[in-house]
C-alpha cells in the first residue's frame, strides 16, 4: 500500500475530489453556541449534554412503572443494572461493600457507555469520551474514591498496604515504596484516563481514515481498478464499526472493573 | 562521510514500536486464559474478569505510546 497514496494523489487532481486525511483537529471543532465565554459549546460538548439527558430520560422511562414480572424495555434496563451489580460491584466488592459504591460505579458504567457508543451514532460520529474532559473526571472520581474508602476503614492499613507491601525485605523498601508510590498514586489515574481516551481517539481516527478514503476512492478516482479498492476500505470501514461498538462496551465494563479493584484494594485487609 | 541519511520525522513509527510489548503482553494473558479454561471450564467466570484486568493493564502503555506521539510531535 505504500505506492497507492502517491498514485492516488496524482488520481485525484483530475477529479478535484480531495483526500481528507484524519487528524488530531477532528477533536477541537468550531464552537457554535456562547462563543468566546467560558460555557462555549462545541459540536462535542453538544453531543455530550444530549447524550446525558437521554440516558436521564431512558432510565427514567424504564424505571417508572416497574412491574414484577418485567416487560422488554424494563428486563433490558434490568439487565444493565445487574450486569454492574453482580459482576461488578458484588463479585469484587462482596455484598455490603458493594452495596456502598454501587451508585458510583452504575453512574461510571453507564456514563461512560451512553458517551462512548456516539462514536458509532450516525449524525454524532464522534465519541462523546474522545476529548479528556469526562475521562479526566471519572478517573479523579474513582481516584478520590478508592483513597477515600481506604482511609475511612483503616489509615494505617491502607497506606501500608499501598507503600510498603508486605512480605519484601525490609532493605528493598528503598527501591520498592517509590515504585508503589508513583504507580498507585499518579500511574493509576493517569492510565484510566488515557486507556479511555485514547481508545476513543484511535476509533474515531480509525473510522475517519476508512469512510473518508472510501469517499475519495469512489468519487476522486478516475480508474476503475483504483475505484475498486474502495470496496475494500468500506468493507474495512463498515468491520471497524462493528468494532467499535465492541470497544465502546468494553471500555466501559473495564473502567468501571478497575475502579472496583482499586477500591477492592484499598478496602483489603493485610494481607 | 555520511553513510545514510534520514530527512523527515521517524516519529510515525513511534506507535508501532510503542505496541510491540503490550501486543506480546495482551496475547500472552489470553493465551493463559484460554489454555487455563481449558483444563478447568468451571473457572471461566472468573478467570475472564482477571483476563480483563490483565488486558487493560497491559494495553494501557500502548496507549501511553499513542499520548506521546501527540505529546512530543
Amino acid at each position: 500500500m505504500t505506492v497507492s497514496p502517491a498514485l492516488l494523489a496524482v488520481e485525484g487532481e483530475s477529479t478535484g475530489v480531495e483526500f481528507h486525511a484524519p487528524s488530531i483537529w477532528e477533536f477541537y471543532p468550531e464552537a457554535i453556541l456562547f462563543a468566546g465565554t467560558p460555557f462555549e459549546m462545541n459540536r462535542i460538548m453538544i453531543i455530550r449534554m444530549i447524550m446525558v439527558i437521554a440516558l436521564v430520560v431512558i432510565f427514567w422511562l424504564g424505571t417508572r412503572r416497574m412491574k414484577l414480572v418485567p416487560g422488554r424495555f424494563q428486563s433490558l434496563i434490568e439487565m444493565g443494572l445487574d450486569l454492574v451489580r453482580v459482576n461488578i460491584a458484588e463479585d469484587l466488592l462482596g455484598k455490603k461493600d458493594g452495596r456502598r459504591f454501587l451508585p458510583l460505579l452504575t453512574t461510571m458504567f453507564f456514563l461512560v457507555l451512553f458517551l462512548n457508543i456516539t462514536g458509532i451514532v450516525p449524525g454524532f460520529n464522534i465519541a462523546g469520551t474522545s476529548v479528556i474532559g469526562i475521562a479526566l473526571v471519572l478517573a479523579v472520581a474513582s481516584y478520590v474514591a478508592f483513597i477515600y474508602a481506604g482511609l475511612r476503614k483503616h489509615p494505617w492499613a491502607f497506606i501500608r498496604n499501598a507503600l510498603f507491601p508486605p512480605g519484601v525485605p525490609p532493605m528493598f523498601y528503598i527501591v520498592v515504596t517509590p515504585i508503589e508510590f508513583v504507580s498507585t498514586f499518579i500511574l493509576r489515574p493517569v492510565t484510566l484516563t488515557l486507556r479511555l481516551l485514547m481508545n476513543m481517539v484511535v476509533g474515531h481516527l480509525l473510522l475517519v481514515l476508512m469512510f473518508s478514503g472510501t469517499h475519495f476512492l469512489f468519487l476522486g478516482a478516475t480508474e476503475w481498478g483504483i475505484k475498486a479498492l474502495g470496496i475494500g476500505t468500506l468493507a474495512f470501514g463498515i468491520v471497524f464499526s462493528l468494532f467499535e461498538i465492541l470497544v465502546a462496551v468494553l471500555q466501559a465494563y473495564v473502567f468501571t472493573l478497575l475502579t472496583a479493584v482499586y477500591l477492592q484494594l484499598a478496602l483489603a485487609e493485610e494481607h | 562521510m555520511v553513510l545514510a541519511e534520514l530527512t523527515g520525522n521517524i516519529a510515525t513509527v513511534g506507535y508501532g514500536l510503542a505496541a510491540i510489548g503490550p501486543a506480546i503482553g495482551v496475547g500472552i494473558v489470553v493465551g493463559k486464559t484460554i489454555e487455563s479454561v481449558a483444563r478447568q471450564p468451571e473457572l471461566q467466570g472468573r478467570l475472564t474478569v482477571l483476563m480483563y484486568i490483565g488486558i487493560a493493564f497491559t494495553e494501557a502503555l500502548a496507549f501511553v505510546g499513542i499520548a506521546t506521539g501527540f505529546i512530543f510531535s
